[in-house]
């Protein structure tokens, strides 16, 4: 293990260096945004509200080390009490609608609700289904749509970028 | 002794494949002691329009029959009365399409938590829900000292959503009960009427960590019920898609049952390698997940020189850095202390449930589909079978670490022998007004087994879907008990059961 840890040490990182379209670059700006506007940190709470755990997949990707989301100052909470943004997937199932409102609630004000993904966004391959209740902002007010199935890391990055970059978006909300 | 349980019974004319039975409530009944003797697994138990199927192995001779049953005045036997695993899959039929199983030990809802706006939406008579359903009622669990711990649906982590209710005594778990369902979306009934496009769109996003082995069990089964034989090209880029697949998900699950034993240091290496193969597998095939590129009738896209040197460079890779990740797992001694003796599944348990992937191949279950039913390419280039026999969290990490290295040299061997020519063929209706098949594929988490039945204008009339998952999840409630609430995640994780490949 330390022969290991040595070479880590001494040998470049993989985290992607900077490039016009990089997730660093991307990192950088939403860095500047969470500084100015939300004390440096941004605490993001998961909700799998039926997804088909293709999104969760690539949400986890934004912890690897390649993308290294909490460089940006952006994290991963485990209670929504912590939370400030939501990062809902999946078309909301019948099933999943009060846990998904009764998170929402125990969410504090300022906080946004991103819906990543197709079925998030419009209910995808699922709509018209008995079992699911829609899109998420068919059950709680939405304030950003990442579109894909599965949005690549990438993509989830520039959309929370889009989100936090808005004008007027401050902590008054 | 399988083959002649079922003989004299007539077979369906309908099916192609492995052969389907209708069978009499004696039959049915008797199938259900041999399940319950251990001479035969269930793999799969559905419902349909009046009738009940399922599907069974009988290990001793590596063969796979259908029996149904119809449904006499709403009712047919119950199979879980002989055979605990058809338990759950007897309350999600009963819930789907309101038929009565007689002497069905655990009545109470499985799928449906009472929200739907139907009844028994399956059913061709599926009602309109009237009343609420009454509230939900978790096994009784009483003692001097115990509490409970409810936990979910939604999870601390980027988990999907279940509900696990522990009961506990000091630290030690007494009882997991879990509730699941939370992620039912309705699938089946998508599927019921829609073309095979559309429904192999479905298919792909039943268990996103799975997209390729549900397609790939989808497109087989219909290639099978339509008697279209998909090109040699097809059938092992389809395979190397799914090695792919599952190298990713034992990295990730490598590194996440490592982390949840708090050595993230395993996490992280484990996690670039995780990327860089979904990374390579975006450049073979287009999407990091490989979603919607096996179809029915072959692949979606061919494989190029970019993607093949993509493939080729990250086994290069792999064979470098997964022996040193290796190393420092077997000689990190804390996190040995933590995985070793941690959740072991009993023998006795292992047997009768037949769990598929690392959880039965960690316990001495020598099943593996790519092996035991030697669907092609694996007839013409065979994988190794992982096993282990110790039932623990370190056995099941073994068992994917046996097949990270297995799915390397398969797929070097398998880009070597890669024959060229086209990579998907149309598809032609049917001669008769329905056909129908059964299918299974090994998928990182086990044998998935798609059941389809068509009509003449290629619509899909009834397809079921069984994830591995429903003979696995019951294990971990067992798995768990006796040990300390703390390793529970680490239990969960080297289970990684799906909770929406099973909710459908
Ligand atoms: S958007 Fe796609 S990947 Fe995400 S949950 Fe829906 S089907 Fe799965």
């Amino acid at each position: 293990m330390r022969r290991r840890l040595f070479r880590n040490l001494v040998s470049a990182a993989v985290t992607e260096p900077l490039a016009a379209e990089s997730p660093e670059s991307i990192g950088t700006e939403l860095r500047g945004i969470i500084g100015r506007t939300l004390g440096r940190s941004v605490a993001i709470r998961q909700v799998d509200a039926g997804s088909c755990n293709g999104c969760e997949l690539e949400i986890h990707a934004l912890n690897s080390a390649y993308y290294d989301l909490e460089r940006f100052g952006i994290r991963f909470v485990a209670s929504p009490r912590h939370a400030d943004l939501l990062l809902v997937t999946g078309p909301v199932t019948h099933n999943m609608r009060e846990a998904l409102v009764r998170t929402l609630a125990a969410t504090p004000t300022p906080r946004w609700v991103v819906a990543a993904g197709d079925c998030a966004a419009g209910c995808g391959v699922f709509a018209g289904s008995y079992a699911c209740a829609g899109a998420v902002s068919a059950v709680i007010p939405v304030d950003l749509v990442i579109r894909g199935c599965p949005p690549p890391p990438v993509e989830l990055l520039r959309g929370l970028v889009a989100l936090l970059g808005r004008p007027g978006e401050r902590r008054s909300r | 002794m399988l083959q002649d349980l079922l003989a004299g019974h007539p077979v369906a004319e309908t099916q192609r494949g492995w052969p389907r039975v209708n069978v009499d409530a004696a039959t049915w009944q008797a199938i259900g002691t041999q399940l319950h003797a251990g001479r035969l697994d269930l793999l799969a138990e559905w419902g349909d329009e009046g009738a009940v199927h399922c599907a069974l192995y009988e290990p001793e001779s590596r063969c796979v029959r259908l029996a149904s049953i119809a449904v006499e005045a709403g009712q047919v036997p119950s199979l879980a009365q002989f055979h605990r695993p058809a338990l759950r899959l007897e309350r999600a039929l009963a819930d789907l399409y309101g038929h009565e199983l007689a002497g069905l030990p655990d009545r109470r809802p499985w799928l449906d938590h009472g929200t739907w706006p139907l009844v028994a939406p399956l059913a061709a008579a599926s009602g309109v829900r009237e009343s609420a359903a009454p509230a939900y009622r978790f096994l009784d669990a009483e003692g001097p000292g115990l509490h409970q711990i409810p936990v979910g649906p939604v999870h601390a982590g980027i988990i999907e959503p279940g509900h696990f209710r522990f009961t506990v005594c000091g630290e030690t778990v007494v009882r997991l009960e879990q509730r699941l369902g939370y992620v039912h979306r309705g699938i089946e009934r998508l599927l019921r009427g829609s073309g095979i496009e559309a429904g192999a769109r479905l298919i792909a996003r039943v268990s996103g960590d799975s997209t390729v082995a549900c397609s790939y069990a989808f497109a087989r089964a219909v290639e099978l019920a339509l008697g279209c034989n998909p090109p040699p090209r097809a059938q092992w880029l389809r395979a190397v898609m799914a090695e792919l697949e599952r190298i990713a998900n034992h990295l990730g699950d490598i590194g996440a049952i490592c982390n949840d034993a708090s050595f993230s240091m395993m996490h992280a290496e484990c996690g670039i390698l995780r990327e860089e193969t979904l990374r390579a597998a975006a450049t073979a095939f287009g999407h990091r997940l490989m979603m919607d590129t096996v179809v029915p009738g072959g692949t979606a896209v061919d494989l190029g020189d970019g993607g093949r040197q993509a493939i080729q460079a990250l086994l290069q890779r792999l064979r470098r850095q997964f022996p040193e990740l290796i190393e420092l797992y077997a000689n990190t001694d804390s996190l040995q202390d933590r995985v070793v003796g941690t959740g072991v599944t009993a023998p006795a348990l292992v047997a009768e449930f037949a769990p598929g992937g690392f959880i039965g191949r960690a316990a001495g279950r020598a099943f593996d589909a790519r092996e035991a039913l030697a669907y092609a390419p694996y007839d013409v280039l065979p994988v190794r079978v992982a096993l282990r026999q110790a039932g623990d969290v370190d056995a099941r990490v073994g068992i994917r670490i046996d097949e990270v290295r297995n799915s390397i040299d398969w797929l070097g061997a398998a880009l070597r022998q890669l024959p060229d020519g086209p990579h998907r063929l149309p598809l032609a209706p049917p001669a008769m007004d329905r056909v129908e098949a059964t299918a299974m594929v090994e998928g990182f988490r086990g044998d998935l087994l798609v059941h389809v039945r068509l009509d003449r204008a290629l619509r899909i009339e009834r397809c079921h879907l069984r994830d591995p998952s429903w003979f696995q999840w019951p294990l971990l409630e067992a798995a768990i008990e006796g040990n300390i609430v703390a390793d529970f995640p680490l239990c969960n994780k080297s289970f990684n059961c799906s909770y929406s490949g099973h909710d459908l």
